[in-house]
């Protein structure tokens, strides 16, 4: 029985049909994974490995590698303030400071009402607006405490849930099409290009 | 005062709010460059590129089209573009993604056309979750549009393009880190030789990885012809480049300029740039390149931004992100933020990069939270020369990839320009600027 939901299996079973090889998709399946629990459980990690014709093991030393996925369950909001070089000289380590009191949770930890999930992230690449500050992967674009407590606030009353889906939902606009280049008549279509190549080499060097 | 005269290559759309979308592509000569493309024969195409003298702007700045004749002739063969943007600093790529997506899928066909791949992917940033619904928003039109798929606008040449996120490891920056990824694998950087992905690639196929502004360039390359954008620059700097600047500097953000017609100095202190710096501070030190290169004191603001200029200098011009430093930056706390993100980021194989970078963070912590000593400068130098031994530019390397050998960059730079600041730190038990 399928862990995934419905809509969920089918967009992974597509996901698997784009690449050459299924262990292929797995990057993107883990993050589906994630769109559906906020983390990456153990059933969803089973299911993936079913999927890319691998091992839960392997599934989950794969996806340990990558900072984006959690092992273990996250808030609803993972808020990552960045202190990396650009940041840094903008005051980045002071904002991540003021998130973690504002949060009332440590770098790394969830809130105690699970909402939110507090890490200190490495370039973000929005140096012009810094520090950067992500929530669940979007920009906010908070550079100030106070900027930064309105953008809590306005996360707790629901305002954002547009522009800030739960964690996990990284990429809502779904592909709308399978591959419509078939293999062979790809093959077939070099085939033509490389003979006309041949063919046209001589005159041209002549 | 900066020479701004040149055209806007890769970033004429930006001024529009809808730049994004297929109708404003569409007005602004979209995808025509594609028909012209298909009008002419592959190497034609290549030819133009060549041409153009298009050198990559991921960071190494190998010649576009010297990497495309690499290509091992095969039956199946990939483009993979990398759009993995993580050196610190460096934020042009993120620019180009959210803000000109068809610009780059229409490159990323011309270049299929040239090569005649099977296959194309595009590797995003995970964190580019914004990036990444644009991107598979433009590859989605463009199917609609009949520029991508099967029989392209009428053509004999067919072509899928795939949108694949990352998940968040710089590593994977890395031409063959990011393929292991594309393979569903932990990013590890392989073994060299081969040194090309063009010989073995993706499941061994051969495999052309370009990044995202290279191909970004591509659609006025074939418009405007390879010797319209080769007459732009100087030298081997042929084009204009994206600059991505940081850091304390008045108007931080990307300027796109004529390489090597404008100098650091141009692009931070002119009013249409990046307008000075803040509190009209002097400059202490700038990177030039992303923290991966050697820093530069204020002494070379001068200097022309050209690849050959920069290298010139023992730096390198890299990712085309230049962040700047004022008289109050502390260039401990600086180098010891950078070593910590190179410390958290190197993917473990190599001994001297997994335990080199450790060791340094630790000794540049200590030496600006308190319980530095004097002789952890020596101790630093030592662990920089292990990694990159004779500590030259362009490094020696000791690991498999160039991650290692980029640690000692800030280190080094630091503690050769800035030595007092270290001594100053022993003797005050940490960072007296606090």
């Amino acid at each position: 029985m399928s862990h995934f939901r419905i809509d969920i299996r089918q967009r992974a079973e597509e996901l698997v049909a784009l690449y050459p090889r299924p262990r292929s998709a797995m990057l993107p399946l883990l993050h589906l994974a994630q769109e559906q629990d906020g983390y990456l459980s153990d059933e969803g990690i089973a299911e993936v490995a079913e999927l890319t014709a691998t091992t839960p093991a392997d599934v989950r030393g794969t996806a340990s590698f990558y900072d984006m996925f959690h092992l273990e369950p996250v808030g609803r909001y993972v808020v990552g303030v960045c202190t990396n070089i650009a940041c840094l000289l903008a005051g980045g380590e002071a904002l991540l400071e003021h998130a973690a009191s504002t949060l009332g949770c440590a770098v790394g930890a969830t809130s105690s009402d699970g909402l939110f999930t507090l890490e200190e992230t490495e370039c973000l690449a929005d140096c012009n607006i810094a520090p950067v500050v992500q929530v669940n992967h979007r920009y906010v674009r908070t550079t100030t405490p106070e900027a930064f407590d309105q953008l809590v606030e306005d996360l707790r009353a629901g305002k954002l849930d547009h522009d800030v889906p739960a964690h996990g939902t990284l990429i809502r606009v779904r592909r709308s099409t399978g591959l419509r280049a078939p293999r062979e008549q790809v093959a077939a279509e070099r085939a033509e290009a490389r003979q006309a190549r041949e063919d046209r080499t001589p005159k041209e060097t002549q | 005062m900066a020479t701004l005269s040149a055209p806007k290559i890769v970033s004429s759309r930006a001024q529009f709010p809808d730049s994004h979308t297929l109708v404003r592509y569409l007005a602004t000569g979209g995808y025509t460059a594609l028909a012209q493309a298909l009008t002419m024969f592959p190497e034609q195409v290549a030819a133009e590129v060549d041409a153009a003298s298009l050198l990559g702007r991921g960071g190494a700045g190998f010649p576009a089209g010297r990497k495309w004749s690499m290509l091992r002739k095969s039956p199946v063969s990939y483009l993979v573009v990398n759009g993995d943007e993580s050196e610190p600093a460096t934020f042009k790529d993120h620019f180009l993604v959210e803000r000109d997506p068809h610009q780059l899928v229409e490159g990323v066909i011309i270049a299929a056309y040239a090569l005649q791949v099977s296959q194309a992917f595009i590797f995003l940033r995970g964190e580019f979750a914004l990036g990444l619904e644009r991107v598979q928003q433009a590859v989605n039109d463009a199917y609609e549009h009949g520029s991508l798929g099967s029989k392209i606008l009428g053509s004999n040449f067919s072509l899928d393009i795939v949108v694949h996120p990352g998940a968040g490891a710089y590593i994977c920056g890395e031409e063959t880190s990011l393929i292991e990824a594309l393979e569903g694998k932990r990013g590890f950087p392989r073994i060299k030789p081969p040194f090309f992905p063009a010989v073995t690639g993706l499941y061994g196929e051969p495999t052309v990885v370009n990044n995202v502004e290279t191909m970004s360039n591509l659609p006025w390359i074939v418009r405007n012809g390879g010797a319209a954008f080769a007459a732009l620059g100087v030298g081997r700097s042929t084009g204009t480049r994206l600059f991505a600047l940081a850091g304390r500097v008045k108007n931080p953000g990307v300027y796109e300029v004529e390489m090597v017609k404008n100098t650091f100095r141009d692009l931070i202190y002119d009013p249409a740039l990046g307008g000075g710096i803040i509190g009209d501070k002097a400059v202490k030190a700038l990177i030039p390149g992303g923290v991966s290169a050697p820093w530069f004191g204020p002494e070379l603001l001068d200097l022309p931004l050209g690849q050959d200029e920069v290298a010139g200098e023992g730096s390198m011009l890299g990712s085309g992100s230049i962040v700047v430093m004022d008289e109050d930056t502390c260039p401990v706390r600086a180098a010891w933020r950078i070593t910590k993100f190179f410390s958290r980021e190197s993917c473990g194989q190599c001994t001297p990069c997994r335990e080199g970078s450790g060791w340094i963070e630790r000794a540049m912590y200590r030496l600006e939270h308190g319980g530095g000593r004097v002789e952890d400068i020596d101790l630093l130098l030592d662990l920089c020369d292990n990694i990159a031994p004779g500590l030259t530019w362009p490094p020696q390397q000791t690991t498999i990839c160039v991650l290692g050998p980029s640690i000692p960059s800030s280190v080094h730079s630091a503690i050769t320009m800035f030595r007092d600041d270290f001594l100053a730190h022993v003797e005050h038990g940490g960072c007296p600027h606090e």
